[in-house]
């Protein structure tokens, strides 16, 4: 007879139940310093690849070891989202004090090797200013990177002309000097808040 | 070729855990069939089989890649995970079949925990029809939050909370939905009216879900721009693509399964017919 109380009343406990634990695990990340990008502190490993840099040279994440690092997948065909989105940095860095930006490197990862070789990079890269830097590398290594982070990217088929289009990911990532990921910026993110995300970060650290 | 077929059946990130129930529960369901020898194990083996190895594809080989940097193929793999392969398998009402190839000390263990108290009672809590159609469209949504998505396609935690969660409840729905018993015969065996009814609630929201993602002239998830689409198609389309996976083929599961509970229900009508024809004629004979 006791049956159906059983069954009913204990029900809404257990949906408050799953929504908590929903909650709860979801929402585990919380810091004191608010920014307007997605604070991945903890979320995403370290940065850690091996790369070739614009002199042909490899180069590993040791290398930019001290540095702010902002990192952004793209390639130098890109026609719209990768040189809007390295001016967009390009502006960011400019809202900053000289000696902060010098605290910062950005890297541009061509995942397009095959038309993006070093030389071609440090031509794309050399017209937004000193603190750009250009990487690429082997499929290997260029998967092995963008997987680290949960991002992937591919190839359209070619036109006539053998050009063809990119997918890949619109994110700028951020990492600290001691290569620790802490922000992921989208597109929607403006220049000014950027900047003011990139000050935080850097009075954050120190 | 041959790398071709093992790059494809490779995981993507594969879970050993998983693999091994999907092995072990394929193994005593093959070792059932085997040993029970039955004609009519045919069918539903079909089903149960097929149903089982879907679920095993979209989740843990190559397909999983393109689940996560795609979105049309994450609704795809949803539609799979939480309607297509539990309503197979529910379908083919495995119960016995996997019993019969179990070890015994396994189904007696099984046995054990469905009969503990907490067990028997949250069964029939989470299988209450409103309770059940609420987790059922509710865990719909709430993946499909927008914020709430963006963190699951990036953390990777998060990311088989939300997959081993569709399926689970898929599977929960389905054995509560498609449960070809007479009415009455467990506590969980509802009415077939009632059944349909909570087939049909599930239906609008499912309807307005899809619909409002691809009719949505703006991106509604930007987490697939943000990771890289695994190969270069529209953001627009790719939405459009995956809103219409969540609206129609979703919605038109309901209609299905209630076409198969009318079965249901006209095969127990059939039933007792027979048995009240019946009993007179025995009743008489002495």
């Amino acid at each position: 007879m006791m049956m159906p109380k059983i069954t009913r009343c204990p029900a809404t406990v257990l949906v408050a139940a799953l929504t908590v634990v929903l909650a709860v695990a979801l929402g585990g990340c919380s810091s004191d310093v608010e920014y307007t990008a997605h604070d991945i502190k903890g979320v995403m490993p370290n940065l850690a690849f091996t790369l070739t840099n614009e002199q042909g040279e490899t180069v590993t994440a040791d290398d930019y070891n001290g540095q702010l690092k902002v990192l952004f997948f793209g390639y130098t065909n890109c026609p719209d989202i990768c040189p809007a989105t390295m001016a967009r940095i390009r502006a960011a860095l400019g809202g900053l004090e000289p000696k902060q930006r010098k605290a910062i490197d950005v890297l541009f990862v061509s995942v397009d090797p095959k038309r993006d070789t070093p030389d071609k990079i440090a031509r794309f890269t050399a017209s937004f200013g000193p603190r750009f830097a250009g990487l690429t590398g082997s499929q290997e290594q260029l998967k092995t990177l963008s997987r680290r982070y949960r991002t992937t990217y591919g190839y359209g088929e070619p036109n006539d002309n053998g050009f063809y289009l990119v997918s890949h990911s619109s994110a700028i990532f951020v990492f600290d000097a001691q290569g620790r990921a802490r922000l992921l910026v989208n597109q929607n993110e403006s220049v000014d808040e950027l900047t003011q995300d990139l000050k935080k970060l850097l009075a954050n650290i120190r | 070729m041959l790398t071709e077929i093992a790059r494809w059946a490779t995981p993507w990130e594969p879970i050993p855990w998983l693999i091994t129930i999907f092995a072990v529960v394929a193994a005593f369901y093959i070792h059932g069939l085997a040993r029970r020898r039955r004609a009519r194990d045919i069918v539903p083996a079909f089903a149960f089989l097929v149903g089982l190895a879907s679920m095993y594809i979209v989740m843990q080989t190559h397909v999983d890649y393109y689940a996560q940097y795609m979105f049309f193929i994450h609704r795809a793999q949803h539609l799979i995970l939480h309607h297509l392969g539990p309503f197979l398998i529910a379908l083919s009402m495995p119960t016995a079949v996997l019993a019969a190839g179990a070890p015994g000390w396994l189904n007696a263990g099984m046995q054990w925990l469905a009969d503990l108290p907490p067990v028997v009672w949250l069964y029939r809590v989470v299988q209450h029809p409103v309770i059940g159609a609420l987790l059922f469209v509710g865990l719909i949504a709430f993946w499909l939050t927008p914020s709430i998505h963006f963190t699951a396609m990036l953390s990777a935690r998060d990311y088989w909370l939300m997959n081993l969660s569709m399926a689970v409840d898929g599977l929960l729905f389905w054995w509560f939905m498609l449960d070809a018993r007479r009415p009455g015969a467990t506590p969980t065996t509802y009415s077939i009216g009632l059944r349909i009814l909570v087939l049909w609630a599930v239906m609008p929201p499912q309807i307005a879900m899809g619909a409002y993602i691809a009719l949505a002239p703006d991106t509604v998830y930007d987490v697939y721009a943000v990771c890289g689409r695994a190969f270069p198609i529209s953001p627009i389309v790719d939405q459009q693509l995956g809103g219409l996976i969540t609206w129609i083929p979703a919605a038109m599961m309901s209609v299905v399964a209630t076409l198969i509970l009318l079965r249901f229900g006209f095969a127990h009508e059939r039933q007792r017919t027979r048995q009240t024809n019946h009993t007179p004629s025995t009743d008489q004979s002495p």
